[in-house]
């Protein structure tokens, strides 16, 4: 790759013998939008921190701009944070907390007070350069660390669950605001989150991760669409997963019925795991599909209604625009396309 | 229910009328009375005899005071950085000697200088000294530190494990070298702690007379010493007494209020958020 900007090679860390950190290899580009996705404790502020310079590796390599800076500190270090709990210095105002990566590097003070007012505009902060930071609110104090880190216009922002403490309408209107910094400023952000939803709607790239290895990564539409085993599935929206046997190429059997797919290459008589979208199931009268089963459940969730379904041993979830009758019986298709075949995961894994 | 809470603080109400409010009067008015119970100002302009004994004693409780924040500071800033269970065992460390009594702890640093003590003859075996230890004003400071040290370390260490690590990754984030994290972010976040360590030290080695009476010498009095002759001595003059405990009380005020005007540059509020 080209324009690579942060190279990960084989990075291991343990915490008391714990690997926390599996051999974890990850190019970064410039000026890209990436998001780490995945479940607590999988890794992600760890991943984060040997970026930062807060914690080394026990053994692998971090290349930044084609230097090894396995041990270079923070302080030395083209990159900012964006703390999960703001990290704010309670000492200082407003002003002083966004200054004082500029001061550290002791600009003159004509230009370090030109670029906090700059950057307290663009975060809507003007006229709050003299409160204490604990006076602001929840939303406030976020947009005061991310005016501190973006103030120095590092090569690389590094966000850890920045949005996680705000409520769902705050956490919308960040999303896009983020999304317009990163582009405005042309800086690479990396983004860490365990919303499916907002790593979809913010990145250029996902990277699903779970006990310290990468799942998958991709564009947001490809781990979507084309998600990469069971784990991810499951992850990215929600989804039905059925066994399944893979008879010969496009052809799979699961639930005790045969269906056309457009996957190939698995072998004959393969085990696999079979993802279907709840949205990508269509409802038809009983015994039109080639599923039959009865309503269990109905639940209105806004722009559709989420559908229960007890049928060939398995409990089916489909997303309809239209209610059904609990308790009567209805016939299910699946187009081809919609159904994703992945590998089996092994148990445990 | 504000009956109540009213009626529980009058046992406090009472005992801090019995045992403050009424000696603190006591003390006024003794110390502006003389032995034919008259008013005088005489007691207090007495106490300007004894300006260079207040001096001294300032002065030795204010080096004590600086060494003890010298070496406390750096120690209770370690321990604030470790596990809780490591605080709290290298926190009973440091208590321990405080579970002895204070004259046995001081009575213990006589044998170790005295002329022909410990320390002496352990000098003495390499050919040094022996050297004149005890009776010297740096025997009263030390004995300040060796008691007093425990006072320092302690408020330092509440303010200090109140530091969040994140907020000093923050400032090695934007860029603060070690140095620099220090003296932008610790030393303004401790400063509460220094300040009431300060006065905890610098109060009682302020107004001690074991101290200076069994380490320091006859050469070596403060106004602790100045007091206990006044009420206990040969001296016997419970006015004058009054007197300089009433100019001690003042001194100490001042150090105090003077230490508050430190803290209030200092947002405690965000401090222990
Ligand atoms: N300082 C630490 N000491 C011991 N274990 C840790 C430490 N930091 C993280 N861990 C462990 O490492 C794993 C990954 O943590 P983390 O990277 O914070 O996950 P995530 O950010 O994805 O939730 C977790 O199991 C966590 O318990
Ligand atoms: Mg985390």
């Amino acid at each position: 790759m080209k324009d690579v900007l942060i190279d990960l090679r084989d990075l291991v860390v343990e915490y008391d013998g714990e690997r926390v950190l599996n051999g974890l290899s990850l190019q970064i580009r410039d000026k890209e939008f990436v998001t780490f996705l995945g479940p607590s404790g999988c890794g992600k502020t760890t991943t984060l921190r040997i970026i930062g310079g807060f914690i080394e590796p026990v053994s692998g390599d971090v290349f930044f701009d084609g230097k090894r800076i396995n041990s270079l500190p923070p302080y030395k270090r083209a990159v900012n944070t964006v703390f999960q709990r703001y990290a704010l210095f309670p000492h200082l105002n407003v002003y002083e907390n966004v200054a004082f990566g500029l001061k550290v590097k002791r600009l003159p003070e004509k230009e370090v007070h030109s670029r906090v007012e700059e950057m307290l505009e663009m975060v809507g902060l003007r006229g709050y350069e003299r409160r204490g930071v604990a006076q602001l609110s929840g939303g406030q104090q976020q947009r005061v660390a991310i005016a501190r880190a973006l103030v120095n216009t590092p090569r690389v922002l590094l966000l850890d669950e920045p949005l996680g403490a705000l409520d769902l309408k705050l956490r919308k209107e960040m999303q896009t605001e983020l999304k317009r910094y990163q582009q405005q400023m042309e800086i690479t952000f990396i983004y860490v989150t365990h919303d499916q939803e907002e790593a979809l709607t913010m990145s250029d790239r996902v990277i699903v991760m779970r006990d310290g290895e990468i799942q998958q990564e991709g564009t947001p539409q490809d781990i979507y669409n084309e998600p990469i085993n069971a784990f991810v599935a499951d992850f990215i929206g929600e989804s039905n997963i059925i066994d399944g046997v893979m008879l010969h190429d496009f052809l799979v059997e699961f639930a005790g019925v045969r269906f056309d797919c457009v996957d190939k290459g698995f072998g004959e008589m393969q085990l696999v795991d079979v993802v279907v979208r709840p949205e990508d199931i269509r409802v038809v009268s009983p015994g039109e599909g080639k599923l039959t089963g009865v309503v269990e459940s109905v639940i209105f969730k806004g722009v559709h209604y989420e559908i229960m379904v007890d049928a060939h041993g398995y409990h089916w979830k489909i997303h309809s625009t239209l209610p059904q009758e609990v308790g009567s019986f209805i016939g299910m298709t699946v187009a081809p396309g919609d159904i994703q075949i992945m590998h089996r995961m092994e148990a445990g894994e | 229910m504000k009956l109540h809470t009213r009626l529980a603080s009058v046992p406090y109400l009472l005992w801090v009328v019995v045992f403050t409010i009424i000696p603190l009067l006591l003390i006024i008015v003794f110390a502006f009375t003389g032995t034919d119970g008259g008013f005088t100002i005489e007691n207090i302009s007495a106490v300007g005899r004894y300006t260079d004994v207040i001096m001294k004693s300032i002065w030795l409780a204010a080096i004590a005071t600086g060494v003890s924040l010298f070496l406390g500071y750096p120690l209770a800033y370690i321990i604030s950085r470790h596990s809780a269970r490591q605080q709290n065992v290298s926190l009973m460390l440091i208590m321990l000697p405080m579970w002895m009594s204070f004259l046995l702890r001081t009575f213990a640093w006589m044998t170790l200088l005295e002329k022909t003590g410990v320390i002496n003859r352990l000098l003495g075996l390499a050919g040094l000294g022996p050297f004149e230890l005890i009776n010297t004003s740096g025997a009263v400071v030390l004995g300040m530190v060796y008691n007093y040290l425990p006072f320092m370390i302690l408020p330092l260490h509440s303010v200090m494990v109140k530091i969040d690590a994140s907020v000093i990754e923050a400032a090695q984030d934007l860029g603060a070298s070690p140095l620099r994290v220090f003296f932008k972010v610790v030393l303004p976040l401790s400063m509460p702690g220094i300040s009431s360590g300060i006065t905890m030290v610098f109060v009682p080695a302020v107004s001690t007379f074991i101290i200076s009476r069994m380490l320091g010498g006859g050469s070596n009095l403060m106004i602790g010493d100045l007091i206990d002759m006044q009420f206990l001595g040969n001296a016997y003059n419970p006015h004058l007494g009054s007197a300089i405990s009433l100019v001690l009380m003042v001194i100490i005020l001042l150090c105090m209020s003077i230490m508050n005007q430190f803290d209030d540059d200092v947002d405690v509020e965000g401090v222990l958020r």
